[in-house]
């Protein structure tokens, strides 16, 4: 008699994970200016056991908020870019020169940078997200100052670079010399932080497709960040984000640019690996 | 020196004879027996009136992750974990008050949060600010509000 209670509560939970997520369309295709098919649901990638599937965060939001982001003169994410269109071409530093000055046209040469980051660096010998690779350009072949981790000019950048690979697969390499880092970030994934003791895991794992108080989870995939929110209409980084979410746990959470959240985002990248790249996204 | 670490002493007494006098069990010493407890944390019946109130927002957000059709006043109810709707029915007294207090000495490795501890967390933080904190935190839940927020839910029965 004693175990009943605690079993009737396994079995229907058990029966809560059984049950699909609940989405605004199913059925819903992202394609963005009628031209690049989106790849917002697929098979999870081998390394990833929690999960069959995997989604990208746009297959989560309402119709509204999803329509925004098929076509680029509706996408408000494209202020930033066109400032950071500016930006790469402006000569700065005391090298004098500009992104453009070695790297040409962004739309070029920038082609599947977005899609392979975070990236081991062999001569750094470091893993580099597309931030620390940015302000690593800046310093050294520049001689310009760097940019601060979440600022406004980085995140512009960022979506800038991630245009000409939006529609390609994410495919970040886990193994390697990137492997150590891997395998920390997958450890923060799994760890159950502050005093609500939860992890990555526990929302975007076990629970997405549940409310959350107001909240739709999603399965916090970061294959659309830098994301435009509608919520403080700005581009928002991967790391401003994690840096919120662990503080929400009522822990003390990381810096951007932290070991431990460069870290978390190869991992949490690398969950994604098979998604479209969708940067600059647009989301709630 | 002697005289001050007495005085500290005695103090310290006090308080302890005034908690045990309130009749309030701490945190470290809530005893659990397969995941409830049997005795009242504050020695005494709560007020199902008050749990509303904690159930909301601000105090323990239990429907952040909980369904309750008798709160639907309250907006964007959670669907983490399952509606509380005649838990009054399912669970004893005892029950509630241990998944309330602690939910993980009843179902091992549960997301819900422990509202009634103070230590052995990774990273504590002082509440929502990002900064770090140390232990011992406050408990989430005082005693009294954990046992208003069981008698809250003693009151939802099967229909």
């Amino acid at each position: 008699m004693k175990n009943i209670y605690p079993l009737t509560a396994i079995a229907s939970s058990f029966l809560i994970a059984l049950s699909a997520p609940a989405k605004a369309d199913e059925d819903a295709k992202l394609v963005v200016n009628d031209e690049i098919e989106m790849v917002t649901e697929t098979a999870a990638p081998s390394h990833l056991e929690g999960l069959d599937t995997i989604y990208s965060g746009w297959t989560f939001r309402t119709d509204e908020t999803q329509s925004l982001q098929m076509d680029d003169f509706d996408n408000p994410a494209f202020v930033f870019v066109d400032q950071a269109m500016d930006a790469w071409d402006k000569v700065e530093g005391s090298a004098e020169k500009s992104c453009s000055s070695c790297h040409g046209d962004v739309m070029e040469s920038m082609k599947g940078v977005r899609a392979v980051y975070p990236k081991w660096n062999e001569e750094a010998g470091e893993v580099r997200t597309l931030v620390t690779q940015i302000n690593a350009c800046r310093t050294e072949q520049m001689g310009a100052e760097p940019w601060g981790y979440t600022s406004g000019k980085m995140a512009s950048m960022e979506a800038l670079i991630s245009v000409p690979s939006r529609g390609m697969p994410v495919d970040v390499a886990i193994d390697g010399p990137a492997q150590s880092m891997w395998a920390k970030g997958k450890e923060l994934y799994y760890t159950r932080f502050g005093q609500l003791e939860l992890s990555c895991a526990n929302c975007h794992e076990d629970n997405y497709g549940n409310m959350i108080r107001a909240d739709h989870l999603s399965q916090g995939q970061v294959n659309g960040f830098p994301v435009y929110r509608l919520k403080n209409t700005k581009l928002n980084t991967a790391h401003a984000r994690f840096k919120g979410c662990v503080r929400d746990t009522r822990a003390e959470t990381f810096n951007p640019g932290s070991e431990e959240f460069i870290a978390l985002e190869l991992y949490v990248a690398s969950r994604g690996n098979g998604l479209s790249v969708e940067a600059p996204s647009v989301r709630n | 020196m002697k005289t001050l670490n007495l005085a500290a002493a005695a103090a310290l007494g006090l308080i302890a004879t005034m908690a045990a006098a309130d009749g309030v069990v701490a945190p470290a010493d809530v005893v659990f027996e397969d995941g409830a407890v049997e005795k009242s944390l504050t020695g005494a019946p709560g007020n199902a009136a008050n749990g509303p109130d904690i159930m909301n927002k601000g105090a323990g957000n239990c429907i952040a992750c909980h369904e309750v059709s008798a709160l639907s006043d309250l907006p964007f109810q959670g669907t983490v974990g399952p509606s509380l709707d005649g838990a009054g029915s399912r669970w004893s007294e005892a029950q509630l008050r241990g998944i309330v207090a602690n939910a993980k000495e009843m179902f091992y490795e549960s997301m819900m949060p422990s509202f009634y501890k103070t230590s052995g967390y990774i990273r504590p933080g002082d509440e929502f600010t990002g900064k770090a904190a140390s232990e011992p935190l406050p408990p989430m839940l005082s005693a009294e509000e954990i046992e208003d927020v069981v008698a809250f839910l003693m009151t939802m029965k099967d229909e």
